[in-house]
């Protein structure tokens, strides 16, 4: 193509054009890749009412049930019961559980739903200290007020 | 005494820069060309003063001076005197105090240095650099003065939260800041030029070693970062896709499309108006950085501030700066005269097309950071992760990339396709050999690292093509500095794709002297034991590995157990040979005297960091062929000058 084709004014309509064409179908593709997202965050509630298909990649918070955590002899792999008052979701993780991950604390799972309800956590998000919590774990007060209503 | 002193000059520094804003602003007018004299010292003055305040709150923590509040909440007598010395930023007043700092010296730096703006743009830019400092010296000194005292000096101080206490991490943020705060140059030359509606290649060229400076901080402190959490954190990733991480991506985005825009504009006078916008967005992007980190409205690792006030305080300023630049640029991006042409193919194409990639990933980012703070107003709790991150950024991250290969082969303002084509054939076949070589002997690898180790490949080779052919002598430094950078790229995306594609990971719960392999190593469990640092106690593991029956070296990861405040973390232990990294990590004592042991093999994870350093380093070579043409030039035109009086006489 030769230059002379094209005006200024025209070429900078041209790119001003491709720009904004790329930049709208990048929102929209976002728009829709995150509404296909929108239910990445469960609650035990939400998984119960309306289950995430098996091996899609969630995550699951809420508050994990006193005496629950049980650890398996070989060592390593841990199974415990995500609750919100509502509702109770079994939880098995094989790995190093994070210094703050106590029974009666907050925790986000990222894993899966395997068929048959149980969840397969492949990484624990736990309160790290009093001032780094999961986002998704700073408003579970109210969980935990709903956790001590029910007992 | 030295609270005080260092108040005293933070007052004093923002007092001159409300001078500096009103000078800069008064000469630009018909009748106050006598101003234009004090904004330079003005400026040059602002700058030392604010270091001398930066200094003071140093030397109050290298003293641990307890009787002032931030350092009483920050800090220990017994604290490592490295991690004193990191305690000055790891907090949100001294951070904020580091921010206007560099943004003062940034604003001294422009007025020493700076010669070849156009006197009016000069003056326009210093008053901008000022204007927005003003923000944030009020925020400073109204909302988180670092130097406040305290009526009864406790007698500890608080420690600092032992996740930051690592070497790297003392030296991380500061880099960081560089490059965030960097920006705010590319932002008030931006301003300037607007105000001044001087937007050619002059502008670009004086604005372009700012920019690359900013640029090469930005980089490493984002290679520093990953590297601290893929060790420090002991979940052997490197990026997360975190908010905290994002805030840095984004300006780091926006810098390099205005890097390769401002190139265009300074060598071909083309997309005036683009650059100036990306100017202004760059350091937007450091600022909406800094607010979601800085204002709690979201927690992680680095948010320090939960306080509605300050949060309120960034949001007003990012409001007025953003929405002001924005407006400015509204009125007056018509008025920029338009560039030159250039043909469908050619440099400047590809430079475009490299723009609008960089620019829709930026929109994909900045999308999936804000859209849970916006779903939570509504109510709902939703957060975005890899899922959405992934594929969404390598949507426009690999056709950039094949691009990238083509690109700086390009002739500027008109080329024909079919030039390059035989160039990019030893490319193509390096890229054609990686793919059949993964299907020959990894046939389960996911599509995504299969086309990122291929692509890294192919990439690789074609970013020293331009190379070829040439006088290397006399091949100029930004040359260099741009196929460096690419290749890091190259080499950083080959360490991606080879870390998500070939990882071991094993996990076992171990008796002393038991033996485990992980892919080709054999790892034993030597023994336990106690040891004690400085401010803590730990359990340490040794570990004796060997690679395919070599001979063994020794590794130690340790759990460690800090007092002040109390909290446990996790030390990882890296042995790393040429192909790749062997990381540890020791977990809980498990029944029965068994160990938990979370054990990987990372084949070329290095090059994730090494790519990192290169791509800083290319931006370092150009710096300094940028810089020392520019001294050769001022020095020839100064002779030319002094010739011309002489004969003039």
């Amino acid at each position: 193509m030769a230059t002379s084709a094209i005006k200024p004014k025209h070429q900078r309509l041209v790119l001003l054009t491709i720009a904004l064409v790329a930049l709208i179908g990048a929102g929209l593709l976002a728009a829709w890749a995150l509404k296909n997202q929108a239910a990445y965050f469960y609650v035990p509630a939400d998984i119960v009412a309306n289950p995430p298909e098996a091996g899609r990649a969630v995550r699951l918070g809420g508050m994990v049930e006193k005496g629950s955590i049980k650890t398996a002899p070989d060592g390593l792999t841990i199974d415990f019961i995500v609750e919100d008052g509502k509702a109770k979701v079994p939880v098995r993780f094989r790995g190093i559980t994070p210094d703050l991950f106590v029974e009666g604390s907050g925790v986000v799972a990222e894993g899966r739903m395997e068929a048959g309800g149980k969840f397969v956590a492949d990484n624990l998000l736990a309160k790290h200290d009093e001032n780094y919590v999961p986002r998704e774990m700073a408003n579970m007060s109210k969980a935990r007020a709903a956790v001590a209503e029910t007992k | 005494m030295i609270a005080e002193l260092g108040l005293a000059m933070l007052w004093l520094a923002a007092a001159l820069a409300l001078l500096q804003l009103a000078a800069g602003a008064g000469a630009l007018t018909a009748r106050g060309g006598e101003l234009a004299g004090i904004v330079r010292p003005v400026a040059v003055v602002q700058g030392v003063l604010c270091a001398g305040a930066f200094l003071s709150l140093i030397t109050l923590f290298l003293r641990t001076d307890l009787s002032v509040k931030l350092v009483a909440t920050n800090s220990h007598s017994l604290k490592p005197v490295i991690f004193k010395l990191a305690g000055t930023w790891g907090n949100h007043e001294g951070s904020m105090l580091l921010w206007v700092t560099v943004m003062a010296l940034c604003g001294g730096f422009i007025a020493l240095f700076e010669k070849r703006l156009r006197q009016d743009t000069m003056l326009a830019t210093l008053a901008g650099q000022a204007f927005v400092s003003l923000g944030f010296y009020a925020f400073m000194l109204l909302s988180s003065n670092p130097f406040e005292r305290l009526a009864e000096p406790p007698p500890e101080g608080n420690g600092l939260n032992p996740l930051l206490q690592d070497i790297g991490l003392a030296f991380h943020p500061p880099t960081l800041y560089l490059g965030y705060v960097g920006l705010s140059i590319a932002f008030s030359f931006a301003i300037g030029a607007l105000v001044t509606r001087d937007v050619g290649p002059a502008f670009a060229r004086a604005m372009r070693p700012w920019v690359l400076g900013a640029w090469i901080f930005l980089s490493l402190g984002i290679t520093a970062g990953s590297y601290w959490a893929y060790y420090e954190l002991g979940w052997g990733g490197w990026w997360f896709w975190d908010p905290v991480e994002n805030a840095s991506l984004m300006p780091w985005l926006a810098a390099t499309a205005l890097l390769h825009s401002s190139t265009v504009l300074a060598a071909r006078n083309a997309l005036r108006a683009w650059t100036v916008m990306l100017g202004v967005v760059a350091f937007s992007m450091s600022m909406i950085g800094t607010f979601l980190v800085r204002s709690g409205i979201l927690t992680s690792v680095h948010a320090f501030a939960v306080d509605p006030e300050r949060g309120s305080f960034i949001l007003a300023l990012l409001t007025i700066y953003i929405g002001g630049a924005l407006a400015l640029f509204a009125l007056r991006a018509s008025t920029i005269s338009e560039g030159t042409r250039f043909a469908a193919v050619s440099r400047e194409s590809a430079l475009v097309f490299n723009n609008v990639m960089l620019s829709a990933i930026l929109g994909i980012v900045l999308i999936g950071t804000l859209y849970p703070l916006l779903t939570e107003a509504f109510g709902e709790k939703v957060s975005v992760g890899p899922p959405y991150f992934n594929p969404m950024a390598a949507i426009f991250f690999v056709p950039m990339l094949l691009v990238m290969t083509v690109g700086p082969l390009l002739r500027w303002r008109d080329d024909r396709a079919g030039r390059t084509t035989g160039r990019l054939a030893l490319p193509a076949l390096a890229a054609a050999i990686v793919a059949l070589g993964l299907v020959a002997f990894a046939p389960v690898i996911k599509p995504l690292p299969f086309l990122g180790m291929a692509l890294a490949v192919g990439l690789a080779v074609a970013s020293v093509l331009p190379l070829i052919g040439r006088d290397l002598r006399r091949t100029p430094l930004p040359t260099y500095g741009m196929v460096v950078s690419h290749l890091g790229i190259a080499v950083a995306l080959f360490g991606v794709g080879s870390d998500s594609a070939f990882s071991i990971e094993k996990l076992v719960a171990s008796r002393v002297g038991e033996t485990h392999s992980v892919g080709p190593w054999k790892v034993t469990l030597r023994d336990i034991e106690p040891v004690a640092g400085p401010n803590w106690t730990a359990l340490e593991a040794a570990l004796a590995a060997s690679y395919d029956g070599g001979s063994p070296s020794i590794l130690r990861t340790q759990s460690r157990n800090f007092t002040s405040p109390p909290q446990q973390t996790n030390e990882s232990a890296l042995h790393t040979r040429w192909n790749g990294q062997l990381y540890a990590v020791l977990g809980e004592e498990a029944d029965d005297g068994r160990w938990q042991l979370r054990l990987w093999w990372k084949p070329f994870v290095p090059m994730i960091w090494y790519g990192g350093i290169l791509v800083g380093l290319g931006g370092l070579l150009a710096l300094i062929g940028r810089l020392s043409r520019d001294i050769k030039r001022t020095r020839a035109e100064a002779k030319i000058a002094y010739r011309r009086e002489r004969q003039g006489r």
